[in-house]
């Protein structure tokens, strides 16, 4: 059994707990938030050993690995605490607020010899790796050209703020939403290498950017667009999509469907000349247990099968997450 | 219950496969009275029982269900709560106590405030009956003998081992709504263990069941085994398996199962309605020939 804790309740770390919770190599050991109201919930309904303060946890019952679900302003100094104990960390994204504040944690991970992964969570979506396949085969030719987008309806009006308004804590369009199609991105295709241009734009918010439009030069040389609004209520959740256009044919992918069109008969096996579509529901592996989508699950089997040495800690790592994170550092310094 | 029960996914944008067909229903449904009508296309084939989230769009739909009670005497609606989506947003915005705050209804709430939050815990399961409540409110005057938890909640208090607020839950169905409750769930086989360590027998359980092994978390053995050992009385949603296999196959694989009670599907169009529940019947009707005669 591998013996977990989480630090922060909150909505993603409440998710995470209840798939920690149903698997059947993972002990919880204890849980950790600034909630009252919520560790005696967890404590009384769940049996769930729970504290205030994440350091006298951590150093009471001594898990292997922890979950960090807090705030982005606090990643690095948790983290940093945790990898210092010889503690696995798993890490909700963004990474860090700065590169300069993951580049040390990426180090001391790496010296530590510890696992550490990133919820970035569309790595572990079968349409999308499908996409990676076909990308890394080089099936739709030379790409010249891609958009990537995303949409949803987080801030639909005006409202009161929280944590995700204020951009000292890591709120934000840019640092919340677009960090995931940023980062998919980079792990398709090439990390973002240069901003010939970015807004980062209100619409409801005072503080903060709802949406962020750049346009993107990849290491690889590729010229790309990202449209990302989360001010979007005609979608009912985050909607992910990317298109790259290729000299052989085009990719239009999203977390359900994967749309290819070959403009000829050389193509890999599964597809032909014109238009295939796949579904994610043949894409994708069962998982023991679901909550709100495979991928959630999916990606805490790899942390945890990671701690046990049975696959390599090399998808969503640190280092890859601190790679998106340069890349969201370049589009708020164009658009400033 | 009845053998087909109709969803409401289709009117609600939520398809498990394409956001462009998503997006279709969401122009399609935009008015209530396109839901009504597909509802009446529905009840035409005699499915009298409507499977439905507590969107905030079905308090319309329950208003013109009141409004001709002719029209609508047989007609039942199973009542799944909460719609997530609700409360997830408002505990981005406003955190669990602002959340609490605003859909705990009447001056419980208030009450509870002054002793200070670690009441909360104490009296969680009174909070969740309110919240029940709140949220049955819409169906006033319909008849309601079946409501369900939806399958984010029941499997997030699955995870979490919240086996007493399921049991809340249950307790509270029955006796305040002398209704039976039921169980939405995307993980079957450790729902009905844990349900069953809280003394809840052959409870109803609505779960993904179609011989893609679509969302059948544990397996499809485990699934077949439990629908042929176990005592519950299942529900088989999302039998076409997300779009991966063809109706008739789909549904000639739910239909052999003897213990699935209902079956429940979504359609956008009087054609699928009536091709779904035709063949349905006749699968029904093979099986059945089929038991006579190895009788």
């Amino acid at each position: 059994m591998i013996k977990v804790a989480l630090i922060g309740a909150g909505k993603m770390g409440i998710s995470h707990l209840a798939i920690l919770g149903a698997h059947p190599e993972v002990s919880i050991v204890g849980v950790c938030d600034t909630s009252k109201m919520v560790t005696d919930v967890l404590t009384k309904y769940s049996g769930y050993n729970c504290f205030s303060d994440y350091l006298a946890m951590v150093d009471k019952v001594k898990p292997d690995a922890v979950f960090i679900a807090v705030p982005t302003k606090v990643h690095a100094r948790f983290i940093k605490d945790m990898l210092e104990r010889g503690i696995h960390v798993f890490s909700e994204k963004p990474f860090c607020l700065t590169p300069e504040e993951g580049e040390s944690l990426v180090k001391l991970a790496k010296e530590k010899n510890l696992i550490n992964q990133v919820g970035y969570h569309n790595k572990f979506i079968g349409t999308f790796n499908e996409v990676k396949k076909l990308l890394d085969e080089g099936a739709i030719g030379e790409i010249h050209h891609f958009v990537a987008e995303s949409y949803g309806p987080v801030v639909i009006r005006k409202k009161q703020d929280t944590w995700r308004a204020d951009p000292a804590e890591g709120g934000g369009c840019l640092m919340d939403y677009a960090s995931h199609v940023v980062d998919l991105l980079n792990y398709l295709l090439s990390p973002v290498e240069e901003v010939f241009a970015s807004k980062l734009q209100p619409i409801f918010s005072s503080m903060v950017e709802d949406a962020v439009y750049a346009m993107l030069k990849l290491k690889n040389g590729v010229n790309g667009i990202l449209s990302v609004n989360w001010s979007d209520e005609t979608h009912r959740k985050m909607t992910t999509s990317v298109t790259f256009f290729g000299t052989k044919g085009k990719i239009i992918s999203d977390a359900n469907e994967l749309k290819v069109y070959f403009n000829n008969d050389t193509c890999p096996a599964g597809y032909s000349k014109g238009w295939t579509v796949k579904y994610v529901t043949d894409l994708t592996e069962e998982v023991d247990f679901y909550l709100r989508g495979e991928e959630y699950s999916a990606q805490i089997d790899y942390f945890i099968n990671a701690v046990k040495g049975k696959v390599k800690n090399d998808i969503n790592t640190f280092e890859s997450a601190w790679i998106t994170d340069k890349s969201l550092n370049l589009i708020r310094q164009k658009a400033s | 219950m009845e053998r087909i029960l109709f969803g409401d996914n289709q009117f609600f944008a939520v398809s498990h496969i394409s956001d462009e067909k998503s997006r279709a229903q969401s122009i399609k449904f935009k008015d209530d009275q396109s839901i009504i009508r597909t509802l009446d296309y529905a009840r035409e084939e005699g499915v009298n029982t409507f499977m439905c989230t507590t969107h905030e769009r079905i308090a319309n739909i329950c208003d013109i269900i009141r409004s001709d009670p002719r029209k609508y005497k047989d007609f039942k609606i199973y009542p799944c709560m909460p719609y997530a989506h609700k409360y997830a947003n408002a505990v981005t915005e406003l955190g669990y106590v602002g959340t609490l705050k605003q859909y705990v209804p009447g001056n419980f709430f208030g009450s509870l405030f002054k002793g200070g939050v670690a009441f909360i815990s104490k009296d969680f399961i009174s909070i969740m009956e309110l919240l029940i409540d709140s949220e049955m409110k819409m169906f006033k005057g319909i008849n309601t003998p079946v409501i369900f938890l939806q399958n984010v909640i029941t499997d997030l208090l699955l995870g979490l081992g919240m086996k007493d607020i399921l049991k809340g839950f249950h307790d509270h169905v029955k006796k305040k709504y002398n209704a039976e409750p039921g169980y939405i769930t995307m993980n079957m086989p450790k729902l009905l263990d844990l349900l069953e360590e809280v003394g809840i027998s052959n409870p109803i359980i609505c779960a993904s069941i179609n011989k893609a092994g679509f969302r059948m978390s544990g397996g499809k053995e485990l699934y077949e085994k439990t629908l042929s050992t176990r005592q519950f009385r299942p529900i088989a949603m999302q039998v076409l398996g997300g779009g991966a296999i063809s109706p008739g196959e789909a549904l000639e694989y739910v239909c052999s199962f003897p213990k699935i009670e209902s079956i429940l599907f979504g359609a956008s169009s009087k054609g699928n309605i009536e091709d779904t529940v035709s063949k349905i019947r006749l699968f029904d009707e093979e099986n059945r020939v089929g038991e006579k005669l190895t009788a």
